[in-house]
């Protein structure tokens, strides 16, 4: 297959997908789920099918449409999208055997939608990845919200259509209050929108406007959840876990990040950046983020909301890395998708596992569970231990780049802040690891009624074999990730070297 | 150019007036119906042959009976004539092909041949203002047109139609009376009603103060017509109580066509010869156009009523149209031009929704919602789509008409920031007003002895409702068509400014 025609079959795949599923869903369970997968094989191997070319330094490109002269629809797979695809399609394989031990494991209803919408948010994450100018980016990016929306409400009851009006409204507010205008702005001055080597802007915009640009940018891509636009994303975490997974974790909040850096690299363009002073503030938003979203999940209680946090200050670690402006700094950006992917997908399977096989949702419910649910809270250490950057996890790798980017830039506040969070990462995480394997579990007399009642299952063992199967291998890739980050290091390069 | 082509101009106006009196008389069950939807497919097919020709560079003047102008009638098709037939013509024959099932309901067979005369005649009038190059034949289509429309709004089912048809009347009358006194004055020191000689003219006279104040009366007249804010306060029970299908028509094009006739008016006229009269025109509208863009949809936001909701939206929705054109600019002109057809599009297309509702479910106040997605998901899935385009998701007509408008806006410096973040603050009014209803109808459990299972629209109504929500999509997608038709209607309205 040409890779314009395998562009072209990495969106219709999965929107097909969600016809199949629909269908499907008609008839049986198992053929529906058997859709899923056959779509989720069948668009990774696709989406691979490309990343030769893009590595020889090829960038297949098609043309969809014109709506105006000048303004396009059209796809073109650079190296940092190519990475993003890779990630969103290969997860989503996995994420597909997860939900299907989940949603059965929890009986959940409306099964036919929420795989229909998952496969139909894939299309827009995949479009984002592959867009080749600012207008396919926002067209893609306001579909993935949209397609989200159903499943951030999928129980339907009152706490998640609220939970949900948050999601919507903030996604909403902040991508048409401030990045639309942003992406019209830039048409306006440049004339065009393409991402191009090098950005499009300098030369067209000078002084305080740069700075108010990328705010607008920084803080109107919400889904990048740099604070105070964050707020998304802890309310998301009422859908199911499978949605928190791979959505919450990996396609939405990295298309947010993704979409920041193809800003940085392709709009303004590093050096730009680099010679602008008044773009320095974005990385003081990122480090401010980074520390108060940490301290934030010191405090939580709920497992899935101290992931949610987790998270927020783990993307405004690709920021921070992108915001200094280096080269080796930009290359830690990019890593750090691909290692923060891999670890926080592997911990909300994880919490999803706990909550099917014991319905606890706290964490002071995780005493001594690790004996319970050993590849469970195996995976979760993995996880965690990535998320704080000890090797030999994908943390490690990304955070090492960062600090060399931020040592190359002489900055020592983005030093300061790494240090400060890798600090307060072990704070939140390390007490949970060591609750799960060497607490004795709780048999309290009396509490057993209490957590009768409370729903909470004292006997129990693994989650369903998909769920464990997935979440194995998500920490396995963790792991894979240290050793073997060889070409996610070249695709990286190859934007790096592309900087004028 | 062809002799038939050459009449098609005025066939636009004949074909429904003279099918009014023949409707009138088909008194069988369905047959007025029927041929009033064959009239309208007709006007349908002339206005689409009328902007083949455009767009293939025809310029249509036809002198009615012969006599040339300045001394006979003139009609002309230009591109945003052609525009607004598309409009207004579109507008009908979808209705009347969604609406017979649900108008059926609503008015009784013995009057139904009497109701679809005034249809023919309404659109008759619509089609009329628009190819009139003549101030004193816009008036005279005007009267027929409000007339006819009068009869359609008070045909509604709840007795409060009337009321509402009644404050109309007396709000159009006014609108059009002092639309005729501003034409009188022009005549009284021109001698002419051709506008296009009118604008010839204006300048030799030696007073311009009467000039002037024909320009106030018909600004004032037409804006209360267009329910420009604060003259809108006819137009949201003038919606809610008419027949649904009434309201799809109407919300289309009654107002945009009165707007239709202010530009005309205002930039052929008025800006090539009153000295600085294009910054009164612009200073006077655009806070207009604010206001109503932040008021209305904030009306919108707490409105409990299905279609005053959307009633109000439009009151909003005609704020962005004016100001586009009040930046008198030629991207925020075709800005404005192309908000009259996207949001015929979606607020058509919303109508229409609301029409495949109003089949099964009575009241149509939010809380009478509950449960309509399981009852009804196709309509709920095209009332959301739709929804979209109102509020201008990408990939929709709506948004297109957004891009358009900020980008004229940025292009005005400091100034242009506020019009932005109005833009910006309205449009996210739009996502609360349209969530409002969306979480109504998908999260609210049915009320108790509301029945089970599904009950959708009858089938057609369903298809032209799907129709017109892909035409939104569609437009979004591949918007050539409007936007050539209103950049070249922009580049001509400007040609007369100095």
């Amino acid at each position: 297959m040409s890779p314009e025609a395998a562009i072209l079959a990495a969106i219709l795949l999965p929107a097909a997908g969600t016809l199949g599923i629909l269908l499907a869903g008609r008839f049986s369970a198992n053929l529906r789920e058997a859709v899923t997968l056959t779509t989720s094989v069948l668009l990774a191997a696709n989406v691979l099918s490309l990343l030769p070319d893009v590595l020889a330094g090829a960038r297949p490109a098609v043309h969809i449409a014109t709506l105006v002269p000048g303004i396009d629809i059209a796809f073109e797979v650079e190296p940092l999208g190519m990475l993003f695809a890779i990630i969103a399609s290969g997860l989503w394989i996995v994420n597909s055997l997860y939900s299907i031990g989940y949603m059965r494991g929890n009986n959940e209803k409306h099964q036919t939608r929420f795989y229909a919408f998952f496969a139909l948010a894939i299309v827009a994450a995949i479009g984002v990845a592959f867009a080749a100018n600012l207008f396919t980016l926002y067209l893609f990016y306001e579909a993935l919200t949209l397609s989200t929306y159903p499943l951030v409400t999928h129980k339907g009851d009152e706490n998640s259509v609220r939970s949900a009006r948050v999601y919507l409204g903030l996604l909403l507010l902040t991508s048409i209050g401030l990045f639309l205008p942003a992406v019209i702005w830039t048409y306006g001055v440049a004339g065009t929108g393409d991402f191009t080597d090098g950005g499009i802007l300098a030369g067209h915009i000078a002084g305080p406007a740069v700075g108010l640009l990328l705010g607008l940018y920084a803080f109107g891509i919400g889904k990048a959840a740099i604070m105070p636009v964050h707020r998304w994303l802890p309310a998301a975490m009422v859908a199911p876990t499978p949605v928190s997974a791979l959505l919450h974790a990996v396609a939405v909040v990295k298309a947010g990040v993704f979409s920041i850096l193809k800003v940085i690299f392709y709009v303004f363009g590093v050096d730009f950046l680099a010679a602008t002073p008044s773009a320095d503030w974005l990385l003081y938003a990122a480090a401010f983020t980074i520390l108060a979203a940490s301290l934030v999940a010191l405090r939580q209680q709920n497992l899935k909301r101290l992931l949610a946090y987790s998270t927020c200050s783990q993307l405004s670690y690709v920021v921070l890395a992108a915001a200094l402006f280096k080269p080796l700094a930009e290359v830690g950006a990019v890593l750090h998708i691909a290692a923060h992917a891999f670890a926080k997908i592997t911990l909300f399977f994880a919490a999803g596992a706990i909550y099917t096989a014991s319905k606890k949702t706290e964490v002071h419910q995780l005493r001594g569970i690790g004996r319970r649910m050993p590849w469970t809270m195996a995976a979760f250490t993995i996880g965690a231990l990535s998320m704080i950057g000890v090797p030999p996890t994908g943390g490690f790798i990304s955070k090492w780049y960062l600090l060399a980017g931020a040592y190359e830039a002489d900055n020592y506040v983005a030093m300061a802040t790494v240090v400060l969070s890798t600090a307060l990462n072990a704070g939140y995480f390390l007490p949970i690891i060591v609750l799960a394997w060497f607490a004795r579990e709780e048999a309290a007399p009396g509490s057993v009624g209490a957590a009768a009642a409370s729903g909470v299952k004292k006997d129990h063992g693994e989650a369903p074999f998909p769920a464990v199967l997935a979440l194995t291998i998500t920490a396995a890739l963790t792991i894979a990730f240290f050793f073997f980050h060889q070409p996610a290091l070249q695709l990286a390069s190859e934007i790096s070297m592309g900087l004028p | 150019m062809s002799v038939e082509a050459y009449h098609l101009a005025v066939l636009q106006v004949v074909v429904p007036l003279l099918s009014a009196p023949f409707v009138v008389l088909l008194r069988p069950r369905g047959l007025a119906w029927a041929a009033a939807s064959a009239a309208s497919a007709m006007a349908f097919a002339i206005a689409v042959s009328l902007t083949a020709g455009v767009l293939s560079g025809d310029e249509y003047r036809y002198a009615v009976g012969g006599w040339a102008a300045p001394y006979g009638i003139e009609i002309r098709v230009d591109a945003l004539t052609s525009l607004l037939l598309l409009v207004v013509t579109g507008a009908s024959l979808v209705a009347l092909l969604a609406g017979r099932r649900s108008l059926d309901v609503d008015i009784d067979d013995a009057r139904q041949p009497l109701f679809y005369g005034a249809w023919m005649l309404a659109l008759a009038g619509l089609a009329g203002i628009v190819v009139s190059a003549d101030a004193f034949n816009i008036f005279v289509f005007m009267e027929v047109s409000s007339l006819a429309s009068y009869i359609l709004i008070a045909a509604g089912p709840n007795r409060r139609a009337l009321p509402a048809t009644f404050k109309y009347l007396v709000m159009g009358t006014i609108g059009a009376t002092f639309y005729l006194i501003g034409v009188g004055l022009i005549y009284m020191m021109t001698g002419t009603l051709n506008l296009a000689d009118m604008a010839q003219r204006v300048h030799e006279v030696a007073d311009q103060r009467p000039v002037l104040a024909a320009a106030g009366f018909i600004i004032v007249g037409l804006a209360l017509k267009a329910a420009v804010f604060p003259l809108h306060a006819w137009l949201p029970n003038a919606y809610t109580y008419a027949p649904h299908a009434v309201t799809v028509f109407l919300a289309a094009c009654a107002t945009k066509v009165q707007i239709y006739v202010l530009l005309r008016f205002d930039f052929l006229v008025f800006q090539g010869n009153l000295p600085g009269h294009e910054f009164q025109f612009s200073h006077f509208l655009m806070p207009l156009a604010l206001l109503a863009i932040l008021l209305a949809s904030g009306v919108a936001m707490m409105e409990r009523n299905l279609k005053r909701l959307l009633a109000y939206s439009s009151v909003a929705q005609i704020g962005y149209i004016m100001l586009g054109v009040s930046l008198l600019s030629a991207t925020g002109l075709s800005a404005g031009i192309i908000h009259i057809f996207n949001h015929a599009l979606a607020k058509g297309a919303l109508f229409l929704a609301v029409a495949c509702l109003g089949m099964h479910i009575q009241g149509l106040r939010l809380g009478d919602l509950a449960g309509a997605a399981k009852r009804m998901p196709w309509t709920m899935a095209a009332f959301v789509i739709a929804g979209l385009s109102l509020i201008g998701i990408p990939g929709t007509a709506g948004f297109v008409s957004k891009w358009l408008l900020i980008s004229a806006a940025l292009a005005e410096g400091s100034l242009g920031i506020a019009v932005v973040a109005v833009v910006l603050i309205g449009s996210l009014m739009a996502v609360v007003y349209v969530w409002r209803v969306v979480e109504a109808a998908y999260f609210q459990s049915p009320q108790a002895g509301s029945p089970e299972g599904r009950h959708e629209a009858p089938p057609m109504l369903l298809v032209v409702t799907w129709a017109a929500v892909l035409g939104n999509v569609y437009f979004g997608l591949a918007p050539g068509l409007p936007i050539k038709l209103s950049q070249a209607a922009a580049a001509s309205l400007l040609q007369h400014l100095p």
